[in-house]
């Protein structure tokens, strides 16, 4: 017990990351993750780490796409609109097969919206706003504890699948304190280990035989359609290995939440709230954004009259929620947005009138 | 057992900062715990507030319809929040800088002079620690020693010079 601390989501995940032997982290700032750049400007150098301010996002990216080139453990973070300007980046990332991790605190859009927290970035990150045939592998944590045990592992996902990955949290997940248990420091690959891990980084040309070259332009068309199923191949064994999601009541509940993140723990309460009224309620709670875990919902029992995704959007999730429902079930929205997060009150009368209204 | 802490006060006043130490003080004694600030563009002068939770089970929620205690460090605070107090709750207030009492008649309500008395120490800033000490001998949310032991940690290195005020602080309501 005693060697639990407590900490801010963003220190956490900055903490979490240095501890899986991040080399380096391009940050500019932007709230409400600030705290993340400033953690690394002091404590990434001392573990042997480089951090640099950028000038913009969009030299951001760009520098991680070119560190993590060769071969280094990269951490970028931002905010919404921070990662809106990297989009380009990240297609590029993609294209080339290089690891990046990275986060998004997520705040009230659109544009430069507001600095509340927001879950409306669920497309952007899903989908995302770069070119082409391009799957990003997206978690999201819920507590500052699954903050820290996601960003340590998603080093591991982006380095397997080579291929960005993406953390989906939220400016009160960013801000707010909780108990965490640090895992363990595992220390930064020397240089001249890199290519054992990774025979495709660009560490020059004294360790091995040949040059490596990281590109995106594939002019024969041919060349690029195998080189996108060739990315294909690992995007379907992602959708095999990469689900995940937890639960809770869904074999006897009438009403079946599906929220992550922050609007996850208001669904838990919501659930107590509508308990205490008579009325079962259950939650599905994605963890991978994508892969979404349409499994989850073959779980939902007899009961169930209607499956509400809550979300902090005019309805995003929405999609998936219906996609995985498959006509199932009856499926409806609660939802604030720009930065508004309801109470766990609100969540539990609106989703009683949901039910009544299913049951006409 | 589960307890929602709200503090509430001037950015400055040191609201959020005894929040934080009430709920690492609980997290050292085994309780779960969840520290959750108000954020924006937040200055010294401005309004700021935290709200705590303290459990003996994983607290899902970290937000909270109803407080079960309050602390208010500034006029504006007592006026906005003390609705959000539960009947037989209890709220603290500054009475240094609150010039009026709560509306409230079915909680409890501690008048605390913390500027006051943190003056007669030397130190105006060791007011939230006056709070907090009122706060302990109330409530007894957690042992004064896990606090003493954190203000230990907190004002160490450059800040030590800073250390005897709050621990006098830390002892106005308490022995």
């Amino acid at each position: 017990m005693m060697s639990r601390i407590l900490m801010k989501g963003n220190e956490a995940f900055a903490e979490a990351a240095i501890r899986a032997g991040v080399k380096c982290y391009f940050g500019y700032p932007i709230t409400p993750q600030n705290e993340i750049p400033e953690y690394m400007s002091h404590e990434l150098p001392k573990a042997g780490g480089s951090f640099i301010q950028a000038e913009s996002e969009l030299a951001a990216i760009n520098m991680a796409f070119g560190a993590a080139a060769s071969g280094g453990r990269v951490f970028i973070s931002t905010s919404s609109p921070g990662i809106a300007l990297m989009q380009e980046g990240i297609g590029f990332i993609a294209s080339c097969e290089v690891p990046v991790v990275i986060l998004n605190v997520s705040r009230g859009g659109p544009g430069v919206g507001g600095i509340q927290p927001g879950q409306a970035d669920y497309f952007q990150v899903t989908r995302g706003g770069y070119n082409g045939d391009v799957r990003i592998p997206v978690f999201a944590p819920s507590s500052i504890q699954e903050c820290a045990d996601l960003i340590y592992e998603c080093f591991d996902i982006a380095e397997e699948y080579r291929n960005p990955v993406v953390i989906l949290a939220d400016g009160m997940l960013g801000q707010m304190m909780e108990p965490v248990d640090l895992p363990e420091a595992r220390g930064i690959t020397p240089v001249e280990k890199i290519n054992e891990k990774k025979p495709w980084a660009i560490t020059g040309t004294d360790n091995h035989p040949g040059r490596n070259v990281v590109y995106s332009l594939r002019l024969d068309p041919q060349v690029l359609e195998n080189h996108v199923h060739d990315m294909f191949e690992r995007y379907a064994k992602a959708e095999k290995e990469l689900v995940r999601w937890s639960d809770q009541g869904l074999p006897d509940a009438e009403i079946v939440f599906v929220a992550f993140g922050t609007m996850s723990r208001l669904c838990v309460e919501a659930i107590e709230i509508l308990e205490e009224r008579g009325i079962k309620a259950g939650l599905i709670r994605p963890i991978s954004l994508w892969p979404y875990p349409e499994a989850a919902f073959d779980k939902i029992g007899k009961n169930c009259k209607v499956v509400l995704s809550t979300e902090l959007s005019m309805g995003q999730m929405l999609v998936d929620v219906k996609a995985a429902a498959k006509g199932r079930w009856p499926v409806g929205l609660i939802n604030r947005t720009g930065g508004m997060v309801p109470s766990s009150i609100e969540i539990a009368d609106r989703a009683e009138k949901a039910l009544k209204e299913a049951e006409k | 057992m589960k307890k929602k802490l709200f503090f509430a006060g001037a950015g400055g006043q040191g609201a959020l900062a005894i929040g934080q130490m009430i709920a690492k003080a609980a997290m050292d004694e085994g309780k779960e715990v969840t520290w959750l600030p108000s954020y924006g563009p937040e200055m010294r002068g401005g309004t700021a507030n935290c709200t705590v939770v303290v459990s003996d089970r994983p607290i899902s929620c970290p937000l909270i319809n109803e407080a079960d205690m309050l602390v208010v460090m500034n006029l504006p605070s007592l006026t906005k929040f003390q609705s959000m107090v539960v009947p037989g709750g209890t709220i603290f207030i500054n009475s240094s800088l609150v010039p009026i009492s709560s509306n409230r008649t079915d909680v409890k309500v501690v008048e605390v002079p913390a500027n006051e008395i943190a003056n007669k120490l030397g130190n105006d800033r060791a007011s939230n620690i006056v709070m907090l000490s009122a706060i302990l001998k109330e409530t007894g949310i957690v042992e004064v020693e896990t606090i003493r032991h954190e203000l230990e940690k907190m004002f160490s290195g450059r800040k030590a010079k800073f250390l005897p005020a709050n621990l006098e602080a830390l002892k106005s309501y308490l022995d």
